[in-house]
């Protein structure tokens, strides 16, 4: 591809919502991060239904954004109001969702069962307080108490079948008074900021958006940035999918997070499937199970954080998958990176990040971002 | 109490840390909330709380001691390695319900911290990741190396930080409802009493240690001396998958229990109470040990006619035991009316048959 091809057509619009661009952004305090990320962590956002995470989202970008628009799978685009002349039109990919439960059937016992969206892990089921629907009702995954649990029993993990929702309701119609079948649920967690951790539900992925919004609202000069903050990521990036086609751009960084599972060993040996580590910076995409990453990005996210002595770590390339996968297949392709905030426990009620690699990610990817802008995308 | 008072006594209570040998933190929570009624508070040797309630009867009045346990299950370290610690049980856990828990590690400061269960690439070559066990887990707390080891030792406690939750139906889901939702019973029951004569002396006290060796009821019982003890603790509450002849529906009143772990004629005083004022309740057959307080009471120096109260309680031993506080209420409540109808001649009637 020529770093300089000729400039496409800006996207069709397809606006459902657009905001009027003379808004002044208004002046935010200097760490309104954490507030925005606890905000962010502690919002229901289960994949199909995202708009709590949506509304937060243009709150936070209002005023800022040259246009905004919500498409046909409720992923929120943005385009960043830019400076300077631009000759490289990049999307920048965060996913909105998270793992959860979705209710389907009240029982005449009162209680709900529920299906799993997404890869929640199974095993943090067990004994977790949930909210659940727009209202976010309080429940519990309710099980049996220790002193009944038969020897051979405890062998067996606790089926996902054996669990149900207990809000209090003790008949069908008091379960379904303010619930009803569709609603999703996720973790009852409280966010938490203490000694540079981060303790959260969802840091997968809000943490992603949380940095996307910072670039968006601190957009580099010379490109023509889209911000695309997707849906439906963890059932298979159909939200990135399409957003891709809609915006056409001439590369995509994905931002996202990405397990560090950098605990000892049993037996005190060398851990050597960490995946990525906590504090360790960032953690660059070579190739998961959906994506080989564009070299030219790689090489591009490597060299400005050596340049501007950012931190940064490559994850061990292997399992796993991001919004890249769907990106980088989309029209006749789409040179495409993934980034990620190293955190511990995805997928599961607390999920632990160090403030410090989140920050990093943000820095490394505007740094790549004024690097594109001068030099763009060059053959190699 | 109104129902709003005691949703928020109960609360007050699950936001308290006091793992077993732990339980300073609660107990200030509830001698400030016994002090309107039973203003004369004693702190046991190991830690139990005491406060009298003085009958109206004669000199050398016979007395009754009630006993509910304010220690809670958790965790504690056996281990710091980097950021992380090896744990074990405080009481015991189903380790299937730990991985994903969020925790406080009572540290030099508390920490919080999430109990996880590694990949099965990290595990002994034996070990199935989807089956946790106890020593496989550790706490993430999130810290560097150095700060963790700062801050953390072996033997620190760790508690589950589950805010209480209010759910439907007048219901609480919460930490440490085993048996703090006795302690508010006993709440409950001074308050009541307070407002009404009664002959006996009555000893409220928040037992320590419960979970672990029953040792706060036992040196509490000895040291006052009572001449019947009951304790309020939680029961099995009924739930999809469990025995029936095991357990009880949540808010259908508390349970009476009977075996010998209960004196038959504190068991029938019991009953007649009930049956007198018109209280709901479910009769519960301890084939031995009654799990609670009462196993150790009974056998305190020449022996303590004892009796059981039981509380139906979901999900027993998690961050998200669930109580009705109608149960709680209706327990408080017989304690009050049994111990009115106590008389100067009650003990010259107890006979075991």
């Amino acid at each position: 591809m020529a770093p300089t091809r000729k400039r496409k057509p800006a996207p069709k619009k397809i606006t459902k919502r657009t905001l009027k661009p003379k808004e002044r952004a208004q002046p935010r305090p200097q760490d309104g991060s954490i507030a925005r990320i606890k905000r962010l962590s502690e919002a229901i956002g289960v994949s199909g239904d995202e708009s709590a995470i949506r509304e937060i989202i243009l709150e936070n970008l209002k005023g800022a954004a040259a246009e905004t628009r919500v498409d046909a799978l409720g992923n929120l685009l943005v385009k960043c109001r830019t400076r300077g002349k631009t000759s490289l039109r990049v999307m920048l990919a965060a996913h909105m969702d998270e793992v959860g439960l979705i209710l389907m059937q009240a029982g005449s016992d009162g209680l709900w069962k529920f299906g799993t969206v997404g890869g929640i892990n199974e095993q943090t089921l067990p004994g977790k307080a949930l909210w659940i629907g727009r209202d976010r009702v309080p429940g519990v995954l309710a099980v049996k108490p220790v002193h009944l649990v038969e020897k051979d029993e405890a062998e067996h993990p606790i089926k996902l079948d054996a669990l149900a929702i207990d809000i209090g309701a003790t008949d069908k119609d008091s379960a379904m008074a303010r619930l009803k079948p569709g609603d999703r649920a996720a973790f009852a967690t409280p966010f938490r900021f203490e000694r540079g951790v981060l303790y959260g539900k969802a840091l997968d992925n809000r943490l992603g958006v949380a940095a996307l919004i910072e670039l968006a609202l601190a957009p580099p000069p010379g490109i023509e940035l889209w911000a695309a903050f997707t849906t439906q990521e963890e059932i298979g990036a159909r939200g990135a999918q399409v957003a891709a086609y809609a915006l056409d751009p001439d590369l995509a960084i994905v931002l996202d997070a990405t397990p560090a599972a950098d605990m000892p060993m049993w037996d005190g040996s060398e851990n050597t499937a960490f995946n990525t580590k906590l504090g360790g910076g960032p953690a660059i995409y070579i190739t998961d199970r959906a994506t080989v990453s564009d070299p030219r990005l790689v090489r591009i996210l490597d060299a400005a954080a050596e340049t501007k002595g950012i931190p940064r770590q490559f994850r061990q390339p292997g399992s796993g998958g991001t919004d890249a996968g769907a990106i980088h297949r989309a029209r006749k392709g789409i040179p495409s990176v993934s980034i990620s905030v190293p955190i511990r426990s995805p997928h599961a009620p607390v999920s632990t990040a160090r403030l410090e690699d989140w920050r990093a990610l943000v820095a490394l990817v505007r740094a790549a971002l004024d690097h594109l802008a001068k030099q763009g995308l060059r053959e190699g | 109490m109104n129902d709003k008072a005691l949703s928020e006594h109960v609360k007050n209570l699950l936001r308290a840390p006091g793992l077993s040998a732990f339980e300073a933190p609660v107990r200030e929570v509830v001698a400030a909330a016994w002090r309107p009624y039973a203003p004369k508070q004693t702190v046991s040797r190991l830690g139990s709380l005491h406060a009298l309630q003085s009958g109206t009867g004669r000199n050398n009045r016979p007395k009754i001691l009630l006993a509910a346990h304010m220690d809670m299950v958790g965790l504690m370290v056996t281990q710091v390695a980097g950021g992380f610690c090896r744990i074990t049980e405080i009481g015991g856990l189903d380790a299937r319900i730990l991985p994903g828990q969020a925790v406080v590690i009572h540290g030099r400061e508390d920490v919080p911290a999430v109990v996880v269960l590694p990949p099965a690439a990290l595990l002994p070559p034996d070990r199935k990741a989807e089956i946790p066990r106890l020593r496989d887990l550790w706490l993430d707390t999130g810290l560097p190396e150095t700060e963790a080891g700062r801050l953390i030792r072996t033997g620190d406690t760790a508690s589950f930080s589950q805010p209480p939750m209010d759910l439907a139906g007048g219901r609480i889901a919460g930490r440490s409802l085993d048996d703090r939702a006795g302690v508010a019973a006993l709440t409950v029951c001074l308050e009541e009493l307070a407002a009404r004569p009664h002959r006996w002396d009555v000893i409220a006290a928040a037992t320590v240690q419960e979970e672990e060796t029953l040792g706060g009821a036992a040196t509490s019982a000895f040291a006052l001396h009572p001449d019947l003890a009951i304790a309020v603790d939680v029961t099995f509450g009924a739930a999809p998958g469990l025995p029936e002849h095991k357990t009880f529906p949540l808010g259908e009143g508390p349970t009476i229990g009977l075996g010998p772990n209960v004196h038959p004629g504190v068991h029938r005083w019991m009953i007649r109470a009930a049956a007198k004022a018109g209280i709901k309740y479910a009769l519960e057959v301890m084939p031995a040990h009654s799990g609670t307080d009462a196993f150790a009471m009974q056998v305190t120096a020449e022996g303590i006619p004892t009796g059981v109260i039981g509380i139906p309680l979901r999900s027993m031993h998690t961050a998200v035991e669930i109580v009705a506080l109608s149960d709680i209420k209706a327990a408080g409540h017989l304690l009050a009316e049994g111990i009115g109808a106590l008389d100067d001649g009650f003990l010259s009637k107890l006979r075991w048959e």
